[in-house]
């Protein structure tokens, strides 16, 4: 049992919950996730550590479905059944020059740990998020305080510019501002649209893959993705790969396999998300 | 040993075998010749000594059937139900050469399923008492990865020498392959439950979510005062045949739809929260018991039609001859000499059909089994909506790339010696599927019972 210390809404449908979970806090690096299980009936799903410290760790959840909608209604003090991890590879972090840290909505949370990594080792960091709306533009604060340089978009232009991380970005390769890493995590859309933009100039992008996991130990292969041609486990072999080998039209399609079941499951239990 | 009707059990995942009534367990016990030199306990791999159990059946004296079973075997509920008898005990009966040998399995089952009934856990009991007091005296702490068969197996031996075990589970749920593999109309769940609970008595200390290779290391086990280490980490990624459409929606490794039914309790979605997605013609490659499990567990979920497609023959089947059985009676048609080449998909990456060639059989290759050859001909296109690919797996990789002392083979699985399954790093042993052979429950706990052995003359030693 994993005791919940906080389980905050930060921004409509976006929850910061800490738990303490010792074991996995003391090992947790950037980059890498828990499977956590609410209790006998529930499911184990993936998510991405937003922080740690020396006993607890935090993670960043959107509501998408019946298992995020019942974590919402855990209250201080409330248990988990199961949080297994620190599972995946770290990201690996290196003294590069300039590195562009992209997130997309909730895929925000997940940025912050890599780019305090990437700026704690000398690098310099442009962070761009985006949003659809100024209300779900998460950890602006937390990021700006870390970052070199910063650029905010949301789709309906109540916060930043309005339009998508990818203008930014195309901007800043059309500008020849030297980057040398990208890396991105957000919607698989958002994704595929940078690796299609820096593709063609060669510029290192690294991506963190949000496919469906079951076990995410390495024994269903539930989380199989195309990388280079080859077969490639999310939970093992990721959960970031070089994006430009990466088959985005796959990811999207594979995670697409369980929509009509969840939104069943949706509907019987009256959750409207 | 009476089942449930084919009509009515593939509508439901209760247990497909019924078991045998104390009637029919005295009858079969009765039946028994008690050799002087057993064959069929020199033919089970944790050495039950088979013939006194059948005589205590014989004489009524139920709780001392299963104490004597359990003097070699913390799993007994388990092994009446999955062992491969055939191959084993019931294979080496003297009674073979007159007809039907003993149904040591099904008495096996009998005994241990009275004791679960009658609740008769005195004995039980009193072993913890003196497996605890034994541990005072040693204090010697002994780390166990994996709560497979192999990890139980070893953990219920060496807690019965008196040392102080842990075993470390990844999963949420003790049990290995026992719980996410097996189906619960083969071996109830409740089952493995009560006899990890069995271990649990003797003073074995599971720890779950705790993955070693992320969690701690090998390293750090020893550093926190482990004197020797079991790995049975198992099973890991599954084996995809490298042909187009793999990826392709509705396309299953037989791990991922058997953990989503049995672990997760997709059966009960959405009363459970995990879903599974099966359309209504399935086709299962392979022929091994894990391809069985797999037709068997998609016809109850909501396949109307369900394929064995395997590439050799009948014949050569890896799968136990009960299992194909039991598929037959329920409705799975088996394609056999066929080969898929390509699995077809529609313009949402969902499956829509899987293209195969005919193959015949060759010469034998180096495992004896005649080797499949493609015919030249025409592929033709099987009418299936769903793929489950059930052609085998390599060891878990989690624990192994985090552990790069140890000594691998070809296949990425630990070199052990085989009589005390050590590995190359002194104190540390391997078995189960993450050795070589051990590819059945049985013969992994085998291993478990080899190991257990192997490290306490070993601590013996030091």
């Amino acid at each position: 049992m994993f005791k919940i210390l906080s389980n905050e809404q930060i921004a409509p449908g976006i929850f910061n919950m800490q738990l303490v979970a010792p074991l996995v806090a003391r090992k947790a690096k950037a980059g890498q996730f828990v499977m956590i299980r609410i209790d006998e009936h529930g499911e184990r799903i993936p998510l991405t550590i937003a922080s740690n410290d020396a006993e607890n760790i935090t993670i960043v959840y959107q509501v998408v479905g019946v298992t995020t909608h019942r974590l919402t209604e855990k209250k201080n003090n409330d248990f988990l059944l199961d949080v297994v991890g620190p599972l995946g590879h770290e990201t690996q972090i290196e003294k590069l020059g300039t590195v562009c840290c992209i997130g997309g909505g909730v895929g925000i949370a997940e940025l912050y740990p890599v780019t305090r990594a990437y700026k704690s080792s000398g690098n310099k960091v442009i962070v761009i998020i985006g949003a659809k709306n100024k209300g779900l533009v998460i950890f602006k604060e937390e990021l700006k305080e870390i970052c070199d340089e910063m650029f905010i978009t949301t789709d309906d232009g109540s916060e930043g510019e309005k339009g998508f991380v990818s203008d930014v970005m195309k901007r800043l390769i059309d500008s020849g501002r030297k980057i040398d890493l990208v890396y991105a995590v957000g919607p698989a859309i958002m994704m595929k649209i940078i690796a299609d933009l820096t593709r063609p100039f060669d510029i290192k992008t690294m991506v963190s893959l949000n496919s469906v996991l079951v076990d995410g130990t390495g024994m269903c292969g539930s989380c199989r993705v195309e990388v280079g041609g080859e077969t490639k486990f999310v939970c093992v072999d990721g959960p970031e790969f070089d994006a430009h080998r990466v088959n985005f039209e796959e990811l999207m399609s594979r995670q697409s396999l369980f929509k009509e079941q969840e939104k069943h499951a949706c509907k019987i239990r009256g959750i409207v998300y | 040993m009476k089942k449930q009707s084919p009509e009515k059990r593939i509508k439901n995942f209760d247990e497909v075998a019924l078991g045998m009534s104390e009637e029919e367990a005295l009858q079969e016990a009765q039946r028994c010749l008690f050799c002087k030199n057993p064959k069929c306990s020199m033919n089970c791999p944790v050495e039950i000594d088979i013939p006194r159990f059948i005589q205590a059946i014989k004489d009524k004296k139920f709780g001392d059937a299963i104490q004597i079973i359990k003097e070699k075997n913390n799993l007994p509920g388990v092994c009446g139900r999955v062992c491969p008898q055939e191959d084993q005990c019931e294979g080496a009966c003297i009674l073979n050469a007159k007809g039907k040998p003993i149904n040591i399995g099904a008495l096996e089952r009998f005994a241990a399923d009275w004791e679960r009934h009658d609740k008769s856990r005195l004995s039980a009991e009193a072993k913890r008492e003196s497996c605890l007091a034994k541990a005072e005296d040693t204090k010697l702490k002994i780390a166990v990865i994996g709560s497979g068969p192999a990890g139980l197996t070893c953990a219920g031996d060496l807690a019965k020498k008196g040392y102080l075990v842990t075993v470390f589970e990844a999963l949420h749920t003790a049990g290995g392959v026992l719980v996410y593999g097996i189906p619960e109309f083969r071996l109830p769940k409740q089952i493995v439950k009560e006899e990890v609970g069995y271990l649990k008595s003797l003073g074995v200390v599971i720890k779950k979510n705790f993955i070693v290779g992320k969690t701690v290391t090998l390293k750090e086990i020893f550093e926190e005062g482990y004197s020797a280490v079991f790995i049975g980490t198992g099973a890991g990624l599954p084996s995809f045949m490298n042909i187009p459409g793999e990826n392709l929606n509705r396309v299953y490794s037989s791990n991922e739809l058997l953990t989503r039914a049995n672990l997760m309790k997709a059966y009960l979605f959405p009363d459970y929260d995990t879903p599974v997605n099966i359309g209504k013609k399935v086709a299962v490659i392979g022929g091994g018991n894990t391809a069985m499990d797999s037709a068997r567990v998609s016809l109850r979920l909501s396949a109307e039609k369900v394929y064995i497609v395997y590439r050799r023959s009948e014949k050569e089947m890896p799968a136990r001859k009960e299992e194909i059985e039991n598929a037959k009676e329920e409705g799975v048609e088996f394609h056999m000499l066929t080969l898929p080449q390509k699995i077809i998909g529609d313009s949402k990456g969902f499956v829509k059909g899987m293209e195969c060639i005919k193959m015949e059989l060759g010469e034998a290759d180096s495992s004896g089994r005649r080797r499949p050859i493609p015919i030249e001909g025409p592929e033709f296109i099987m009418d299936v909506d769903t793929v489950i690919v059930a052609i085998g797996q390599s060891p878990n990789p989690v624990f192994l790339k985090a552990t790069p002392e140890l000594d691998l083979d070809k296949w990425s699985k630990i070199v052990v010696a085989p009589e005390t399954q050590a590995t190359n790093v002194k104190g540390v042993y391997a078995g189960g599927d993450a050795t070589k052979g051990d590819d059945t429950v049985i013969a992994a706990m085998g291993a478990g019972k080899r190991a257990a052995k192997a490290i306490d003359a070993y601590l013996k030693k030091v």
